[in-house]
């Protein structure tokens, strides 16, 4: 549901929707519509799980008023980043926020430019100067390591600044959005099927996801449903794209500490998955598949017996994998009471994927939204409580198995399905809708407002990993420089999506 | 400790001859033909401008292709309106083929003479990428492809570097560490553009946060087309790159 205010009534209708933490805040973005006769609006989008809704509380600002309002991030940490970044974009000001540096835009771009303002063309290339200060903390003694943009390993690029007393990290700032592409402004004015590479091109890990989330958000708009097969199949693809992330990340993270048999095992089984992926789509990333109304391919009955048998492999890898890191007490010892998140953190920050489950707070979009062919599938979150590196690991050995057993019921459900429509039409024309999807980090947000010829007039995504980075943050504090690599691939952040 | 052991005795030996053959469905390079009018509508969906009608056939600047199959269905969609059988445009389960610059060819081969007896030293710089082309760059290490047998290692610092590797369109947030990278590289030194942002740079357009591909910063040798290029085709652009022009230059 969306509720609409003015800008000044923006907080105090947000703390009502909120209250106190009981409906998280999901996404917050701005949005430009002086074309359309308005001013510009900020939307706080609260997550409403008892309703399977999300309530959207729409402050607008009038024409002729101050473009500024009241912060929320006093009462809602979760709002840090979002004001930051609308402050960024549209120039948006919100009055008490506490750190209101730059956070997309980085020095090369000049202080008064905001791109997704409808003024600005898509393309403009303007230079000028800002000001990033990094956050330092001083006293005697202390020292700081800089890292990144470009790192020592093949990962993506940010900048991280560690104020370090002895190997003890006091405090990390992290520079990011450095491989911000301008995606939301390069989307606006295209039709959905033009817009779709792009949006499958937000992030490679969380491919199926985004494309997900942003086709849910425009059948939305258009008031279609999804055939049945076409919705199995998402399911699926959703699932695959999970296992194989999971199965990644238990190969990563012992590269954290140098334990190379599990190393290799990892990399093993995900490689095995990758090449399924392919044989399912054509890409080993799962592009190319889902479309707005339902899906491009089909999954022949050759390809579920052969997903079935690189399940059955792949679940006694983990089975293995697991084996191999119970057994080896210097890895648990790495492990075990490194990098804690506490449950209030992962709640006040409005912690979504692993991260939260991992801190005992259950959230789950495919519980919470039941998208897809998810109620069918009958399963409850797995969450640990005590929010270390180890939750983490075991959060997603917990999870495999559901999975494996999810793909199971959803293999059969595709033999069972004698439906074989594939996609629907959509209609084009004005509507807004928004979609969700659990990608394997973590609950993955997109709206959509398209406009009367039913092109994208505003995207906004908000990925997984956007609520779960100022958690990583706080994660480290107190543990030892040397744990960061462990505690950093434990959380197993995208770059790409939040960038954006 | 006894699950380490069994499996390293149990598991065999995975390293592969590498191979441009994809699975049946893997969208690849295109091939077959279609009509004026087919042709003239695959060049309309070309999501990148990849892909140019000449004459009565057609050619990909697979430097921009997605490999999204956009153009393939488009020509489907018309021969099955029009209930035409036979010759249409499909995707082969091939990769596409590394580029390389005329221009660039004589300082690369000057790199190739010294360093590779076998020995490359690769520094990775994600640019602006999606993360797609870093995962399949990691991918290379693993047990199936086992990078390091032919002599290639990632380094950690463009200042031991032979190659840099880009990946991504270049943003503007990256520009000025993509010069600096290829700056503090020593002489004699190989660019590798990876992948469509980074050799094709229009995955996304033109927009106020992208540079474009990487030769609009650095003088780029070699390109890899895919999107992601899948990690054999990484090692193949690597070697089949070296070894051509080591073979041009034995002509010389």
């Amino acid at each position: 549901m969306q509720q609409v205010v003015s800008s000044e009534e923006l907080l105090a209708a947000a703390l009502q929707v909120y209250e106190q933490g009981k409906h998280p805040l999901t996404a917050m973005f701005g949005r430009d519509e002086t074309l359309n006769g308005a001013g510009y609006a900020i939307y706080c989008c609260f997550e409403v799980p008892e309703k399977r809704d999300v309530h959207i509380v729409k402050g607008v600002f009038s024409a002729e008023g101050p473009l500024s309002y009241e912060s929320l991030t006093h009462a809602i940490p979760a709002a840090a980043w979002y004001e930051r970044e609308i402050h960024d974009m549209f120039g948006l000001v919100p009055e008490g926020h506490p750190d209101l540096r730059p956070l997309v835009l980085h020095e090369s771009f000049p202080e008064d430019f905001h791109p997704l303002r409808k003024s600005v063309a898509v393309n403009a290339k303007v230079r000028g100067e800002r000001k990033f200060k990094i956050r330092t903390a001083k006293g005697q003694g202390l020292f700081q390591v800089p890292v990144g943009p470009i790192h020592a390993g093949i990962i993506e690029p940010g900048h991280f600044r560690f104020s370090q007393a002895g190997e003890a990290m006091l405090q990390l700032d992290a520079k990011l959005f450095f491989t911000h592409r301008g995606i939301e402004k390069a989307v606006e004015g295209k039709t959905p099927e033009e817009a779709l590479h792009i949006v499958e091109r937000i992030c490679g890990a969380c491919s199926v996801a985004n494309t997900w989330s942003f086709c849910q958000a425009v059948e939305k708009a258009a008031g279609v449903a999804v055939p049945r097969r076409a919705e199995i199949i998402r399911t699926l693809l959703s699932e695959l794209e999970r296992i194989t992330n999971h199965v990644g990340d238990l190969g990563n993270m012992p590269a954290g500490v140098g334990f190379n048999p599990a190393i290799s095992l990892g990399s093993r089984l995900k490689e095995q998955l990758m090449r399924l992926c392919e044989a399912v789509a054509g890409n080993r990333f799962l592009r190319g598949v889902i479309v707005p109304g339902g899906v491009r391919q089909d999954i022949t009955p050759e390809l579920i017996e052969h997903i079935h048998e690189v399940m059955d492999a792949t679940a006694q890898g983990v089975e293995d994998l697991a084996a191999m890191f119970r057994e080896q007490e210097n890895f648990q010892n790495r492990v075990r009471t490194t990098g804690i998140i506490r449950n209030q953190t992962a709640k006040d920050l409005a912690m979504v994927g692993i991260g939260a489950r991992a801190s005992g707070y259950a959230h789950d979009s495919r519980k919470d939204f039941a998208y897809g062919v998810y109620p069918e599938l009958g399963f409850e979150p797995y969450t640990m409580t005590m929010g270390d590196v180890a939750a983490r690991l075991l959060v997603r050995i917990g999870e495999l198995s559901a999975s494996f057993e999810m793909m199971d019921k959803l293999l059969d459900m595709l033999r069972n399905c004698h439906g074989m429509e594939l996609k629907v039409e959509l209609t084009s024309g004005k509507g807004e809708g928004w979609g969700i999807c659990e990608s394997a980090r973590g609950s993955n947000f997109q709206y959509v407002a398209l406009d009367n010829e039913g092109r994208i007039d505003r995207l906004f995504v908000r990925s997984a990993s956007y609520p779960n980075w100022p958690a990583l943050t706080i994660a480290v504090q107190g543990d030892i420089i040397p744990d960061f690599p462990l505690i950093n691939k434990s959380f197993e952040l995208c770059y790409a999506c939040i960038d954006r | 400790m006894f699950k380490v052991l069994e499996r390293i005795f149990r598991d065999k030996i995975a390293t592969e001859q590498i191979s441009l053959e994809g699975s049946e469905r893997f969208r690849g390079t295109i091939e077959g033909n279609g009509s004026p009018e087919m042709l003239e509508h695959c060049q309309s969906v070309c999501p990148v401008g990849a892909f140019q009608v000449q004459g009565d056939s057609y050619k990909i600047d697979y430097k921009k292709c997605l490999f999204c199959g956009k153009c393939v269905e488009a020509c489907a969609s018309i021969a099955l309106q029009e209930g035409k059988e036979g010759d249409v445009l499909h995707h082969s389960s091939k990769d596409a083929m590394p580029y390389l610059l005329e221009a660039g060819q004589e300082a690369v081969a000057e790199v190739l003479k010294q360093k590779l007896g076998r020995s490359l030293h690769v520094r990775h710089l994600d640019a602006g990428s999606c993360n797609a082309c870093d995962f399949e760059m990691g991918a290379m290490s693993n047990p199936y492809y086992d990078l390091h047998r032919y002599g290639v290692a990632f380094v950690a610092s463009p200042r031991h570097a032979d190659m840099l590797m880009v990946t991504g369109v270049v943003t503007r947030n990256l520009e000025q560490a993509l010069r600096m990278s290829y700056e503090a590289m020593p002489e004699p030194r190989l660019v590798m553009a990876c992948g469509a942002c980074a050799a094709g740079g229009e995955t996304y357009g033109d927009t106020y946060a992208v540079v474009g591909a990487a030769d609009q910063v650095v003088p780029v040798d070699l390109y890899v087309p895919g999107c992601p290029p899948r990690p054999s085709a990484m090692i193949v652009g690597m070697l089949a790159a070296a070894d051509m022009l080591a073979e041009k230059l034995k002509h010389k």
